[in-house]
């Protein structure tokens, strides 16, 4: 069916659709329309998931863990200070290796406190050890959770799916939803090799030696490494059932593009607009979107990139001492590099400043123009 | 008392000799058997539950971190149910720092939802698995690594805090009176909803006990009515197991170096408010006889 969905309702349509078997969740400006879709779809008994509703994030993220390592398909969502309140748990179930799914909706950090789409909340938690699929569009959204669990139950690791506060947790747009049989068979039920069990006697958690927890971490390097082609097969499988895919990169406009714009979420909207403004004028502007932000996809954004003579990287989010995330691990990406682009990077939009086409365009000309500084300018 | 059916509880883990810890959990877990998934957070059981890859338990167990057994014991009991092993019993295991102190949050809600868990909290009045600090279970006077002079407040009453959140069950227990610990576990097995036990176990080392006298040390504090073993049931029905208070408070202080250096003023102090809590717990015993409207 096609149906008017703002960014929220398509993340909690793509969550029923997935059959989550556990869905613990807390409410927070501006996911709790996600929560309040899910409850209203388990009290119609259209979604059969044991819902709970803890008394915080920390419990929320804290009952994810084993609900997933019993054997279950779990979903979850959060923003903001929620995530930061889970930090301790994402680490965890990394560890743990639980293929758990949560939507983060983008908002500032406090403090003070605000309510405003800002990516810094996500990008501080690049560290944890959950994939990072950033979406530009509601329909993305809901493709990208059923993407989510497939690329999780692939590579036992947790994902995390983020969204812009407003820009796209709120805007409506027409959504294509899949019915319930195409998710089904895209989306078989979750049967994983270990289990928390009395029939199976298999436990976590118990204290490792130096060498073990050595060996878990590289494993879990092991299941990042795999992830670029999980993500790459499960957006094919789905294009194939729906004709929609997303990439884990996408270039738009890029071919002979002596610039791209870098950047993530629904940047990308604005950005495609000033592209085409930029292209009218003569410019031979694109951009690449970083879909797929952990694990860094380093060889395809390099080969996205190749021939490319100036890189515009906009960052909507802030790391102190830093500067842009994106910038600084874009940076990282193209080093060494045989004529590698120049790369400019600028702080744009953060703490929801808004950030026109125009002004894109112009952050671009200055990109052209000007030799790139170290550090990231405040746009 | 029966004779235990099945010791889930190895030999051979890094308790400390004499532990009462150890002797309780092994007779906790041979009274739930063997369809049970155990979650315990840090704390010295998750040190006989390991190490890798050992384990002293032989069902299933969660670590979850410190603070969050009872959400991590409500989403594993969400999944179990989902996967239709209703029957499987949850337990938490857990000490009194991560259960009156860090857990305390998430344990509060887990009741309030009515989760169909028991959970097994292991007190022994302090943080003794990082070497013996206050928490917020630790009683008036006694003396931590931070309370060198000794605890200036009282002891939480986790029991009646929980037993005010009108959970099926909410009860004391200890080694020292088995039949009445056993009985406990049994009668939790066979309820639903959320069940909270607080066995008192006295730490031989950060209580400054000898190693042969834990088990009497549990038996004093019953006797000397500053660990009185009761039941609440659906947050108003008392009911008081005995052997009730018999002894002077003095009895049980004497014998543990963390009241070491304690006057007279000190002891009556002590004297006074177990006498108060005893009267306390006899008021909410006799109007159990009075059902509420």
């Amino acid at each position: 069916m096609k149906a008017l969905l703002t960014g929220n309702h398509a993340v909690a349509w793509g969550a029923r659709l997935a059959r989550p078997q556990v869905v613990p969740v807390y409410p927070i400006t501006p996911q709790t329309p996600v929560l309040e879709l899910l409850t209203e779809f388990h009290a119609a008994g259209e979604l059969a998931a044991e819902m709970l509703t803890p008394e915080s994030e920390h419990s929320v993220m804290a009952a994810c863990i084993p609900a997933a390592l019993a054997g279950a398909r779990v979903f979850t969502a959060t923003a903001s200070q929620g995530l930061m309140l889970m930090h301790e748990l994402l680490h965890y179930a990394a560890g743990a290796r639980a293929p758990i799914v949560m939507a983060n909706v983008n908002r500032t950090v406090a403090s003070p406190w605000a309510f405003w789409p800002d990516q810094t909340d996500s990008l501080a938690q690049r560290d944890t050890g959950w994939v990072q699929l950033y979406v530009e569009s509601a329909q993305e959204a809901l493709d990208t959770v059923l993407q989510a669990y497939r690329i999780a139950e692939a590579a036992s690791l947790p994902v995390m799916l983020n969204l812009d506060a407003f820009y796209v947790s709120h805007a409506l747009e027409p959504v294509h939803v899949p019915d319930q049989a195409t998710a089904d068979a895209y989306l078989p039920p979750y049967a994983p090799e270990h289990c928390l069990d009395p029939a199976r006697g298999e436990s976590w958690g118990n204290v490792v030696t130096q060498e073990m927890y050595c060996r878990h971490r590289r494993e879990l390097d092991a299941a990042m490494a795999r992830v670029p082609a999980a993500a790459l097969a499960a957006d094919r499988e789905w294009q194939a059932l729906t004709g929609r895919g997303w990439g884990i990169l996408e270039r738009y406009r890029c071919d002979g593009a002596a610039l791209a714009i870098v950047t993530l979420g629904s940047m990308c909207g604005t950005a495609r607009e000033a592209v085409d403004a930029l292209r009218d004028a003569g410019v031979a502007a694109g951009l690449l979107k970083v879909r797929l932000f952990r694990p860094l996809p380093a060889a395809e954004l390099r080969a996205a990139l190749a021939g490319v003579r100036d890189v515009l990287v906009l960052d909507r989010n802030f790391s102190p001492g830093v500067g842009g995330v994106l910038h600084q691990e874009l940076r990282g990406a193209l080093y060494g590099m045989t004529h590698a682009p120049r790369v400019q990077g600028y702080l744009a939009g953060v703490g929801g400043v808004n950030v026109p086409p125009s002004k894109i365009v112009e952050l671009a000309h200055r990109a052209l123009q000007e030799a790139p500084s170290l550090e990231a300018a405040w746009a | 008392m029966g004779v235990m059916r099945e010791d889930l509880l190895c030999s051979g883990h890094a308790a400390c000799p004499g532990c009462i810890e150890a002797l309780s959990l092994r007779h906790v877990l041979a009274a739930l058997g063997p369809d049970t998934v155990a979650v315990i957070p840090p704390s010295c059981l998750a040190i006989m539950a390991g190490p890798q890859p050992l384990s002293g338990l032989r069902i299933p167990v969660y670590q979850p971190p410190l603070a969050a057994s009872a959400a991590s014991a409500s989403g594993l009991r969400r999944a179990l149910d989902a996967r239709g092993k209703k029957d499987t019993q949850v337990v938490v295991f857990a000490g009194d720092g991560g259960t009156y102190d860090i857990g305390f949050q998430c344990l509060s809600s887990a009741a309030e939802r009515n989760e169909n868990i028991l959970y097994v909290c292991f007190d022994n009045e302090g943080y003794m698995n990082t070497g013996a600090q206050k928490s917020s279970s630790t009683p008036h006077f006694a003396r931590t690594g931070s309370t060198p002079a000794g605890k200036p407040t009282k002891k939480k009453n986790l029991t009646a805090i929980m037993a005010a959140h009108d959970i099926p069950y909410a009860a004391t227990a200890s080694s020292g009176f088995l039949p009445d610990l056993l009985r406990k576990v049994e009668k939790t097995k066979a309820m639903r909803g959320f069940r909270l036990i607080t066995l008192l176990v006295p730490c031989l080392d950060g209580w400054g006990v000898p190693e042969d006298q834990g088990l009497a040390l549990t038996r004093l504090a019953v006797e000397s009515g500053v660990f009185p073993l009761y039941e609440v049931e659906d947050g108003w029905r008392y009911t008081l197991n005995g052997p009730f208070k018999s002894r002077p408070v003095r009895d049980y202080l004497a014998v543990q170096s963390r009241y070491r250096g304690l006057d007279e003023r000190d002891v009556a102090t002590l004297q006074r408010e177990v006498d108060e809590g005893w009267a306390r717990l006899l008021a909410h015993a006799q109007r159990n006889c009075v059902a509420p409207a």
